[in-house]
C-alpha cells in the first residue's frame, strides 16, 4: 500500500484562453519511510507540486492521498521546510520551535513539551544558539531551525522544498550530511524537491525528474541503489553514481528539457572592428576598419 | 606562443584602522591568446578581486596588468564582462540592451551593420525568438543569455566572467554552460572566469588556477584540462579522466576549507 499517492494530478493557473497548465498527469506513489527526490528546473512547477502535497492548494483534477485519506487542507501531518526558512524574526530559536510544538501537542505537560523542543534543537546542533533571534543566525543556521521546527511536529511526512538552494556550497554540503544523519536516525518519509541532481543522489532512495514546464510531468524514476551512509568523495568513483547522474541529467536536458523549435535562420556577422573609445571621435576616419572576412552562417533558433 | 595577458606581482591592499588588510598578494598569472582560464576558490578568497582589477573596476595597489602588449589602466570595452547578475536595463528589450554597447563601440559602422551584429549574437545564444521582449519579462536564465550576447557583441580583446551562472539553478546552469561554450567556440576569445563550481571549471576551461584562502590569497595549484574541443558533456561524464580532475579540485577545496584561518575573519572579505 502506498503511503503517499498522487493520481493523475493536474494544476493550472488563469482562466479561459490565458489559462496555463503547470502540472499535467502527475502520478506518484511513495512508500512509508522512503526518501524520494524530485529534480527539475526552476519554474517547472516543483513548488506547486509541493503545495499540492502539503494541502496548501487543491489540484484541478486527480487526487492527493496520504494513507488513503484525501488531502484537502494543510495539516501538521505534513511538515514543510521552505527555501526561505519562514521563521518569525521577533522570536528566538527556541520560541520558533515552541510555537509549532505548542500548537500540535497542546495536551502535553509543559515539561514534556520543553524537553521535546530541546531535543530537536540539539538534533540540528543549535543548542548554543537557542536564545538567538533569526537575524543573528547565518543562512545555514536559520535553515536548521526550520528543519528542527518541522521535525518537532512529528509529522508523518517531511516535505523539503529546495531547502538548501539559498546556501553556499560548503554550508550546503554540511547540511546535506546533517539531513542524511537525521533521516538515518528516525527514517521519516521524506519528499525532497531540488534542482541539484548530486544532492538527490546523495540523499534519496529514488530520484524522479520533473520535466521542464509548461505542462510539466514526472519522468522515468531512477533507483539510487548505492549503500548508505554515502560519502561525497567516494561517490565520485562509484560507477553507479556516474550512471544515475547521466540518466537523470540526460533526461532533463533531453526529452524532459525545454522544447527547442527547429527553426533555422540565416545570419550575417558584419566585418567591422570595434573603435578605440579612448580617442576622440573627431580623430577617426569615420569609416570602420575591416578585415575582409564577413561571416555568414545558418543558425538553429530556439 | 607569447603571453597575451600578464598579471605580475599583483596585490590588493585596503587600509583599515587595524592596519593594512592584504586581500591578494603577489598574484602572478599569464594567459595565452585564445586560452580559457578559470580561477577557483572559496567565497571571499579574493578571486573576484583579481577579476575586477583586470576589468579596471578595482584599482591595483601593487603590480602590473598587461593586455595585448599594453598596460591596462581603468575599464574599457576591450574587455567584455559577464556579471553574476546580468545588470540589464529592465525597461529596454534584450535587443536594445545589447545595442546600447554596440552603438558606442561600432559607431563608424552603418546602422544596418550594428543591427546585424546584435541580431547575430542574440540568435546564437538562443534568443532568436525573444530578442524584442523587455528584460523584465525574461527569465533569469534568458537574461543571463543576453548578458553573454552583450559581452561577445563588442568584439572585446578578452572576456571576463564573474561567477556567470552562480545565480541560476543547477540545470539552467548546465544549459547555459553549453551556450557559452558554443559562442566561445566561434570566436576563441581569451577568457578568464571566476567560479566555485568544480564541474563548471572543468567543462569550460583549458586551465584551472586554484586560489588559496585569503587574506593574502595567491595561486595554490594549477590543473591543465586537456579534453579536446568541442566538448560534449555526456562524453565527458563517461571519461575517467574527468573524475580525476574533479577529485583533484575537490580535494584542494576541501583541504583549504579545513585550514581556513579564523584569526582575522573580518579582514577576509
Amino acid at each position: 500500500m502506498a503511503f503517499l499517492e498522487l493520481k493523475n494530478v493536474s494544476k493550472g493557473y488563469g482562466l479561459g484562453a490565458k489559462r496555463a497548465e503547470v502540472l499535467h498527469g502527475i502520478n506518484l506513489s511513495i512508500a512509508e519511510g522512503e526518501f524520494v527526490a524530485i529534480v527539475g528546473y526552476s519554474g517547472a512547477g516543483k513548488t506547486t507540486l509541493m503545495s499540492l502535497i502539503a494541502g496548501l492548494q487543491r489540484p484541478d483534477t486527480g487526487t492527493v492521498a496520504l494513507r488513503e485519506e484525501e488531502v484537502k487542507e494543510p495539516s501538521p501531518d505534513r511538515a514543510i521546510v521552505f527555501q526561505n526558512y519562514s521563521l518569525l524574526p521577533w522570536l528566538s530559536v527556541y520560541e520558533n520551535v515552541a510555537l509549532a510544538v505548542d500548537e500540535v501537542f497542546p495536551s502535553w505537560p509543559r515539561e514534556k513539551r520543553q524537553e521535546h523542543i530541546l531535543k530537536y534543537i540539539a538534533m540540528v546542533n543549535l543548542t548554543p544558539a537557542r536564545d538567538k533571534k533569526p537575524r543573528e543566525l547565518s543562512g545555514g543556521m536559520r535553515q536548521r531551525v526550520s528543519v528542527a521546527r518541522a521535525l518537532a511536529m512529528n509529522p508523518r511526512i517531511l516535505l523539503l522544498d529546495e531547502p538548501l538552494s539559498a546556501l553556499d556550497a560548503l554550508t550546503r554540503a554540511t547540511l546535506q550530511d546533517e539531513i542524511e544523519r537525521i533521516w538515518e536516525s528516525d527514517r521519516k518519509t521524506v519528499v525532497l524537491i531540488t534542482n541539484d541532481v548530486d544532492e538527490g543522489i546523495l540523499l534519496a532512495d529514488r530520484i524522479i525528474p520533473l520535466s521542464a514546464g509548461p505542462r510539466a510531468t514526472l519522468g522515468p524514476e531512477v533507483k539510487v541503489d548505492i549503500e548508505r551512509p554515502r560519502n561525497r568523495k567516494e561517490l565520485n568513483h562509484d560507477p553507479r553514481f556516474k550512471e544515475i547522474r547521466k540518466e537523470v541529467i540526460g533526461y532533463l536536458l533531453g526529452a524532459g528539457g525545454h522544447q527547442k523549435k527547429s527553426l533555422t535562420r540565416k545570419l550575417v556577422l558584419p566585418d567591422v572592428e570595434p573603435e578605440d573609445l579612448s580617442k576622440p571621435r573627431s580623430m577617426m576616419s569615420g569609416r570602420p576598419r575591416r578585415k575582409g572576412e564577413e561571416k555568414s552562417e545558418t543558425v538553429e533558433v530556439s | 606562443m607569447s603571453d597575451y595577458v600578464e598579471l605580475s606581482q599583483l596585490s590588493k591592499i585596503y587600509p583599515t584602522p587595524k592596519g593594512p588588510a592584504i586581500i591578494v598578494k603577489d598574484f602572478n598569472l599569464r594567459i595565452k591568446k585564445g586560452e580559457f582560464v578559470t580561477l577557483i576558490g572559496h567565497s571571499g578568497c579574493g578571486k573576484s578581486t583579481v577579476l575586477s582589477m583586470l576589468a579596471g573596476l578595482n584599482e591595483v595597489t601593487e603590480g602590473v596588468i598587461i593586455l595585448a602588449g599594453k598596460e591596462l589602466i581603468g575599464p574599457g570595452p576591450d574587455r567584455g564582462i559577464v556579471f553574476q547578475s546580468p545588470c540589464l536595463l529592465p525597461w529596454l528589450t534584450a535587443f536594445q540592451n545589447v545595442m546600447l554597447g554596440v552603438d558606442q563601440v561600432f559607431y563608424t559602422a552603418s546602422k544596418a551593420e550594428r543591427r546585424e551584429i546584435t541580431e547575430y549574437y542574440l540568435t546564437v545564444v538562443g534568443l532568436g525568438e525573444s530578442m524584442h521582449k523587455r528584460a523584465k519579462e525574461l527569465s533569469q536564465g534568458m537574461r543571463q543569455r543576453v548578458g553573454i550576447a552583450r559581452a561577445f557583441a563588442l568584439k572585446p580583446k578578452m572576456l571576463l566572467l564573474d561567477e556567470p551562472f552562480g545565480m541560476l539553478d543547477a540545470l539552467t546552469r548546465i544549459e547555459l554552460q553549453q551556450v557559452l561554450l558554443e559562442v566561445w567556440g566561434r570566436t576563441q576569445l581569451t577568457a578568464l572566469m571566476v567560479t566555485h563550481d568544480v564541474d563548471e571549471a572543468i567543462f569550460l576551461s583549458d586551465r584551472v588556477v586554484m586560489m588559496t584562502n585569503g587574506p593574502a590569497a595567491e595561486v595554490g595549484d594549477v590543473l591543465n584540462i586537456t579534453f579536446p574541443r568541442p566538448r560534449n558533456r555526456t562524453a565527458l561524464l563517461e571519461d575517467s579522466e574527468y573524475y580525476h580532475c574533479r577529485e583533484h579540485l575537490i580535494t584542494f577545496l576541501e583541504e583549504r576549507a579545513h585550514h581556513k584561518t579564523k584569526a582575522e575573519p573580518a579582514l577576509a572579505h
